[in-house]
């Protein structure tokens, strides 16, 4: 479609439908028959970010590739809560094989495919932040450096939540979780350790990496329609909060994942062969204590007398991203 | 059992699972009261016609104003629009311009002829509307679009009342009066000028109802002293002269006693018959002007001068003589002894304006104390089957609000008339600011509304405020956020982790499937607009 100004619409883009927009620029969401590849009934808690973002991603994958899409789960609270034996709430083929290995699956998977001839099957493989930074991580380095052709999607929510909430490599600094408690003089998960998978990936230089959340609706649908449109290792990074185990209400989900982006804690880009190509530029800047405060796991940095000194050394990381991505426009 | 080697079970879909049980609250739909339609003294559902016209549908927006007003291009030049000061977008950038678009869609009407609702089977009830101001007319339209069968008697020669005889042309041309008059007329209303009903009882027995819109005609008599050759006019008969194209001789320099919207309409209106500068002499201060305020920066540019804190204690021939005055604790103006001569061909007293009540004195319990005819909640005077409404009963004395009278009696008189009790159903809780989840809406500065130029403002009677072009006024209404209402925007099905929400397609919303939702309330946080809310579970 040929670029024109856009009318004002009301709310533009920023909802998930809009009636006044013509319905091929609505997003795949707001369609009345939308595929929705997992179903009701699944078992993900109230308010759960995963089970949103992984419907985003999967319909969106459904109607870039004409429904052609077979999908790889790692363990963890996507694969526990969607398939209680002999239920199962996924709409699409779906293979579940271990923790550690469904980057190694899902090469399997495509090279199946290949040999007999059903290169139109495109292969999704998806885990959650345990499944993707710390066990399945060297799977999944593999299935880069290969240059397979999966789209492998992580859904962070920052903690191993499905076993009981225990630190991952994902953990952002001064959160507690049961393995890094709200206790003695540095509580919560250590400042200075855990991987940023984004830029490992970005390491790889491989075709395509992204990051997004479930606050963006239309960024995470054009993420998904333009990594199917591309061969080889893609990997996408999607935020999810998760009420659970951030102590948060249910009804904060979309919030807090908008937080997460608008204090520039989740910087939110594109990047292609390890470049940074485009970047979501920060609409209303906010500073990170009104993302940290609503959720229970920072809890002990607030009150009296708090840990101002770790806020603000959060607020340090969100300002590096800033710089690093370029967020805001310059002055 | 035909399974597959360590397969008992058949494959089950998570369906059967009905995750509703989990949950302890539930989100329910709701349409909220929206500050725009909660402050329209006519009773327009504001938001429901903005919504019709998002789209372009201009006719259907049109006809949501004509179920509550049938002067939509009246009320979009004169009305002070109450729904723009209480518009919940004033506090994210400007308010929509609501005031713009209605005067849009009216003068849309009037061009394409559109032609109200068809009129219900007649009732064979007969009923008297007295005055053929906003209020009788607006009466008049909704009674004979109920089926009765109405006549209007006005002591003018053309109907309109106020709307003709009292708003100067330059704020609402005599075209725009005729057509919306014409269209009522049309739906089959006898209307009677020159005609002065002079015996309400005896016109009562003459009809099943009778609703008095007399207005309030008689400019307030004081007594000021006045030499011999001094020139004193009052505004009402000034501006009723000037409509009726009589306008009288009033010399160059001219004063204005008064304080409200008819001292600035007689200011402006000398100024354009060679009054070089109009003064205004007003006893207290700016802040407690009950004119408005859009319409004294009008006179203000057209060089209109306002005298504050003073009074008129004596008129002559060529001079009138001001006494300075000082606010007392309580704000009310006092004496300070202190005069002042200043030159004045002719004063217009514009100090407040009475009921003629001639034809009501024989009706006993018909007047209140302050000569208003005295009328209950429900539009009734002390004679049965006798309503009454508009600028001769207390309460606001503007267009809109005496078109809002005449359609809120309309509807009473017709429960009169059928022996039933009007049925009003409770209005639904507001719709707040703090309700509205305004991040998803797209920022839009207000659009303006071009200007007559000031050299023919000053010389003619020519409109000043020209309207919005299409283009213009359809972005204005985007500006809506439908508060406590929804505009289908499908964040509340989009967001929902169960897939709990049914889309039913447009016009149609959405429901909510209780077997799935598990009452996170996403929906209800997300929903822009705070149309959705989360109620207790029964445990």
């Amino acid at each position: 479609m040929a670029a024109q100004p856009i009318r004002f619409f009301q709310t533009g883009t920023h909802v998930v439908g809009n009636r006044l927009l013509d319905p091929a620029d609505r997003s795949v969401q707001a369609d009345e028959h939308r595929f929705n590849s997992l179903t009701s009934g699944h078992r993900a808690c109230q308010g759960c970010g995963e089970a949103l973002g992984a419907r985003y991603v999967l319909d969106a994958a459904m109607r870039a590739t004409g429904g052609q899409v077979v999908v790889v789960n790692a363990t963890g609270c996507l694969e526990v809560f969607s398939t209680p034996y002999p239920e199962t709430a996924w709409r699409l083929p779906w293979l579940h094989s271990l923790f550690g290995n469904a980057p190694a699956v899902a090469t399997g998977v495509a090279a199946a495919l290949h040999a007999q001839g059903r290169d139109d099957v495109r292969v999704v493989a998806q885990a959650g932040d345990g499944g993707t930074v710390d066990i399945g991580f060297g799977a999944l380095s593999g299935m880069f450096e290969r240059g397979d052709d999966v789209l492998f999607v992580c859904y962070d929510n920052e903690a191993y939540m499905n076993t009981g909430v225990q630190r991952s490599g994902a953990t952002p600094p001064a959160a507690a979780t049961t393995t890094t408690p709200a206790v003695g003089p540095a509580p919560g998960a250590p400042f200075g350790q855990g991987k940023d998978l984004p830029r490992l990936a970005m390491a790889h230089e491989i075709p395509y990496v992204a990051t997004a959340t479930v606050a963006d609706l239309r960024d995470l649908e054009a993420k998904v329609t333009r990594a199917m449109g591309i061969h080889g290792p893609r990997y996408l990074h999607v935020l999810v909060p998760c009420p659970l185990g951030w102590g948060s209400a249910s009804r904060d989900t979309i919030r807090l994942a908008r937080l997460a982006r608008d204090t520039a804690l989740f910087p939110v880009f594109e990047a292609e062969f390890g470049e940074v190509t485009a970047v979501s530029m920060l609409r209303e800047r906010r500073p990170v204590r009104e993302y940290l405060e609503p959720q229970g796991r920072y809890a002990h940095l607030f009150g009296d007398p708090g840990r101002p000194d770790l806020v603000a050394g959060i607020q340090t990381l969100a300002d590096r991203n800033v710089r690093r991505y370029g967020l805001m426009e310059e002055h | 059992m035909d399974e597959p080697f360590a397969i008992t079970l058949d494959v089950g879909s998570s369906l059967a699972n009905h995750t509703g049980t989990w949950r302890t609250e539930r989100p329910v739909y709701l349409d909220r009261t929206p500050p725009c339609s909660a402050a329209c003294p006519a009773g327009e559902q504001i938001q429901r016609w903005l919504y019709d016209a998002e789209d372009g549908g201009y006719e259907a927006a049109w006809r949501t104003i004509m179920r509550a007003n049938p002067f939509p291009a009246v009320t979009g030049r004169v009305c002070y629009h109450p729904c723009e000061s209480a518009c919940n977008r004033g506090e994210l950038d400007t308010e929509v311009g609501i005031h713009s678009v209605e005067r849009f869609l009216g003068d849309e009407a009037v061009r394409a002829g559109w032609t109200p609702d068809p009129v219900a089977t007649a009732t064979g009830r007969r009923v008297l509307v007295v005055g053929a101001g906003p209020s009788g007319l607006s009466a008049a339209h909704h009674l004979a679009r109920l089926g009765h069968a109405v006549t209007v008697r006005d002591a003018q020669p053309q109907p309109g009342g106020m709307m003709r005889y009292g708003i100067p042309a330059y704020r609402l041309p005599r075209d725009v009066i005729d057509a919306e008059i014409t269209r009522i007329l049309a739906l089959g209303v006898t209307l009677e000028t020159g005609t002065t009903v002079d015996d309400v009882e005896a016109a009562a027995r003459e009809f099943d109802a009778v609703y008095l819109a007399v207005g309030a005609q008689l400019g307030h008599r004081t007594a000021i002293p006045a030499g011999d050759g001094a020139r004193i006019l009052d505004a009402v008969a000034l501006l009723h002269d000037v409509a009726a194209g009589q306008p009288p001789a009033l010399g160059r320099r001219v004063v204005v006693y008064g304080g409200g919207d008819t001292a600035l309409d007689a200011a402006r209106s000398a100024r354009r018959l060679g009054a070089t500068d109009p003064l205004v002499v007003y006893r207290r201060t700016h802040d407690r002007m009950p004119a408005h305020d859009a319409e004294l920066a009008q006179a203000v540019e057209e060089g209109v001068t306002v005298r504050w804190l003073s009074t008129v204690a004596h008129a002559d021939a060529e001079t009138i003589t001001v006494e300075r005055m000082e606010l007392d604790e309580r704000g009310f103006p006092q004496p300070t002894g202190e005069f002042e001569d200043l030159a004045a061909d002719t004063l217009v007293l514009a100090l407040g304006q009475d009921v003629d009540s001639s034809a009501l004195t024989g009706v006993p319990g018909m007047l209140d104390e302050a000569g208003l005819v005295r009328t209950g909640p429900d539009f009734a005077t002390a004679r049965p089957g006798v309503f009454a409404g508009g600028d001769a009963v207390a309460g606001e004395r503007t267009v809109t609000t005496a078109i809002g009278n005449g359609a809120q009696a309309a509807a009473r008189i017709d429960a009169y008339l059928r022996g039933v009790p009007l049925k009003t159903p409770p209005l639904p809780p507001p719709a707040t600011f703090d309700l509205l989840n305004t991040v998803y809406y797209s920022d839009a500065p207000a659009s303006v509304r071009p200007r007559l130029d000031l050299a023919r403002r000053v010389s003619t009677f020519d409109e000043i405020e020209g309207g919005l072009d299409a283009d213009t006024a359809l972005f204005e209404a985007r500006r809506c956020l439908s508060c406590g209402t929804c505009f289908e925007c499908d964040n509340c099905y989009g967001m929902c982790p169960d897939n709990a929400i049914t889309k039913l397609g447009p016009g149609l919303r959405f429901t909510i499937d209780y077997d799935y939702c598990k009452g996170c309330g996403i929906c209800v946080a997300e929903c822009p607009a705070g149309a959705i809310t989360l109620e207790p579970e029964e445990s």
